[in-house]
């Protein structure tokens, strides 16, 4: 089985994030593999053990965003493929989507795994966007997975429980955390990294239309989240259970 | 002079420490409770092939330098000292003489199971009336006429002596006489043989989790294959391995000397005295100034060490002086953090508690500071007393 996983390479989330305009600040900033992503990596790695092939990584970024798929290729996958091209920097989730299935299209492929959303951007619209362009099937907000009969077989996450959904290949699945627990990188793979296969592209190597690139998402503001109130202090006069519980309703949490 | 990890421990130790944190700091306080080597734990450090890191690979492990697992221990050890040295011991101890000094056939045989962390092994040289004094050891070792060793003696302190996945421990024995003095030699005792007993675990006063046994050997026998090395040399060999061992014994006490620091810097923050943070006080900025200048230059002392070994160059000196130097300061650190906690720092919910139990050992274990010093003094020329 030909399993692709899309991953992506992002500032470190547990650092504050630079802003360089209205873009987050990627270049010469510590980054890390999207920790979403590691579960994508974690589920095409354990269908490969089951049924045999190979996980290929993708990703869009700067040239450091190969630190994201060494960590990939760390833990075990087979190789990697970094799309690279100044012309790329601002890119929205719409082009992301564009390079990424050019790059795809490039080999055959039975499964493209990516994460719900990423840990920086959080559109959330890439893998859907990926599966049209690719015209397959999808399955998103993937719990649990399962191959059987030539099938894909998965939990979808929904607001009030799961629905059990199946596809055939090639498809696209997104996972969720908490599909899997991602391994942790040996110092062999760490090691046998170095030595796998790594391709690192220009848009000019893929078949996309040079209008393709151009970003049609145009960001007009960026403004702070803001800041956390301090609480509500309540003191018990007795009533206390009565004025949480009348809280957490109108939270909405129970 | 460069005195960067390569990129690939850089990697490995941003790994170790996640795993630390995730899967070794949420319990490490129970297992110190319970006081029992939790073999899951053991089995987690064994999937992500800490017990084969420095062995080659034909035995399954992944030939890398000694220094790589200095920084395993040191991750481990920022958290967890029992775990630490349950790894520096399986692999000091337990491993690294078959691979130094055994046969082909004994290699083959012990070797694989051992990297794969699927099994554990000890080293039985101090015995319950002499640890340093190599002269002190009665444990004897005799041919039998049916062509195996008859082994009888006591053998105290022993690491990872008894745990459920022990595979052997090789002990040191007398075998016989030369010149007028005692032939010492290693012999291999597989668990289970018959006249080999596991006494109890001790109750110590730190690394409760590490398995650690006084074992009892009564007409125990064993094939004469067993032997480890060249009879007679089963002393001297000991002490060429105890080199290795001293490094990474270094690297264990600067892990714990971090920790300290760690928690030291997350307390302060957190409490207020007198109205302010109690970082904010310059007597408790000194102190965690030093400990945080005493863990760093501990930490240069076997980086160094371990560069001379990988360099082939003579590294002793610089291996006892790590050793005594680390150990030395973590315990200072640990004292010095439990004093930053104040009340806190004397119960166990506190790590610092933990630590500073902990700490101890480390100027007494695998050769205690006054034998450093020794070992100092001989190198820069000094006479024997």
């Amino acid at each position: 089985m030909n399993i692709i996983v899309c991953v992506k390479h992002i500032p470190d989330p547990n650092l504050p994030g630079v802003m360089d305009g209205f873009r987050l600040k990627r270049e010469g900033v510590q980054g890390v593999l999207d920790p979403g992503d590691e579960f994508g990596v974690e589920a095409g790695l354990r269908l490969k053990e089951e049924l045999g092939g190979e996980v290929t990584l993708v990703s869009m970024g700067p040239a450091q965003a190969q630190e994201a798929l060494r960590r990939g290729l760390s833990m075990g996958a087979d190789k990697a493929v970094l799309i690279s091209d100044d012309s790329l920097r601002g890119a929205d989730a719409l082009v992301t989507a564009r390079v990424l299935a050019a790059a795809i299209k490039r080999g055959a492929f039975d499964l493209v795994i990516a994460g719900v959303e990423s840990t920086d951007g959080y559109t959330g619209t890439m893998p859907a966007t990926l599966a049209e362009l690719l015209g397959v099937p999808q399955l998103t907000f993937t719990t649990a997975i399962e191959v059987s009969d030539g099938r894909l077989r998965v939990r979808r996450q929904s607001a009030d429980g799961y629905q059990v959904v199946e596809c055939s290949f090639p498809c696209v699945m997104t996972v969720t955390a908490g599909v899997n627990e991602p391994r942790y990188a040996s110092f062999k793979g760490i090691m046998a990294a170095k030595k796998k296969p790594f391709e690192q592209l220009s848009t000019s190597e893929l078949e996309v239309e040079p209008d393709a690139l151009k970003p049609g998402q145009e960001v007009v503001e960026v403004s702070l989240v803001e800041q956390r109130k301090a609480g509500e202090v309540l003191p018990d006069d007795g009533q206390g259970a009565v004025r949480i519980a009348t809280f957490l309703k109108e939270a909405k949490v129970i | 002079m460069d005195l960067d990890l390569s990129s690939e421990q850089q990697e490995f130790q941003k790994m170790m420490r996640s795993f630390v944190d995730d899967a070794i700091r949420p319990h490490a306080e129970s297992w110190d409770r319970d006081g029992e080597l939790p073999m899951d734990a053991v089995a987690q450090m064994a999937g992500l092939g800490l017990f084969g890191l420095v062995f080659p690979e034909e035995y399954g492990g992944s030939g890398a330098e000694l220094l790589t697992l200095c920084l395993a221990i040191e991750e481990i050890a920022r958290v967890d000292s029992s775990l630490a040295i349950t790894l520096e011991a399986a692999v000091g101890l337990g491993a690294m003489p078959i691979l130094r000094f055994g046969t082909e056939g004994q290699k083959a045989k012990w070797l694989p199971s051992l990297a794969a962390g699927a099994a554990l092994a000890g080293f039985g040289l101090t015995e319950p009336d002499g640890g340093s004094d190599a002269g002190a050891t009665r444990t004897t070792a005799r041919l039998g006429d049916d062509g195996r060793w008859v082994v009888n003696g006591s053998k105290a302190f022993i690491t990872n002596s008894g745990t459920p996945i022990t595979s052997f421990v090789t002990i040191t024995a007398i075998t016989g006489e030369r010149d007028g003095r005692k032939e010492i030699s290693a012999i291999i005792i597989p668990n289970g043989t018959p006249g080999f007993e596991i006494g109890r675990p001790y109750q110590k006063m730190g690394w409760h989790h590490s398995d650690t046994h006084e074992l009892a050997f009564n007409d125990c026998r064993v094939p004469e294959e067993n032997l480890l090395g060249a009879r007679g040399e089963g002393f001297k060999n000991f002490l060429r391995i105890l080199d290795d061992g001293r490094i990474a014994i270094a690297a264990l006490a600067v892990g714990l000397a971090q920790g300290c620091v760690d928690e030291s810097l997350s307390y302060v923050h957190g409490r207020s005295a007198f109205g302010r943070s109690i970082g904010t006080f310059q007597a408790l900025q000194f102190k965690i100034a030093d400990m945080a200048l005493k863990t760093d230059l501990a930490r240069q002392s076997f980086y160094r060490a371990a560069w001379l070994k990988e360099q082939g160059r003579s590294y002793r000196k610089e291996a006892a002086m790590a050793k005594l130097y680390a150990s030395e300061i973590a315990v200072e650190v640990a004292r010095d953090a439990v004093q930053i906690h104040g009340g806190y720092g004397y119960i166990e919910e506190f790590a610092v508690c933990r630590h500073y139990r902990d700490a101890k050992i480390l100027e007494i274990g695998e050769g205690t500071s006054e034998i450093m010093r020794l070992l100092i003094a001989r190198e820069l020329g000094l006479p024997e007393g």
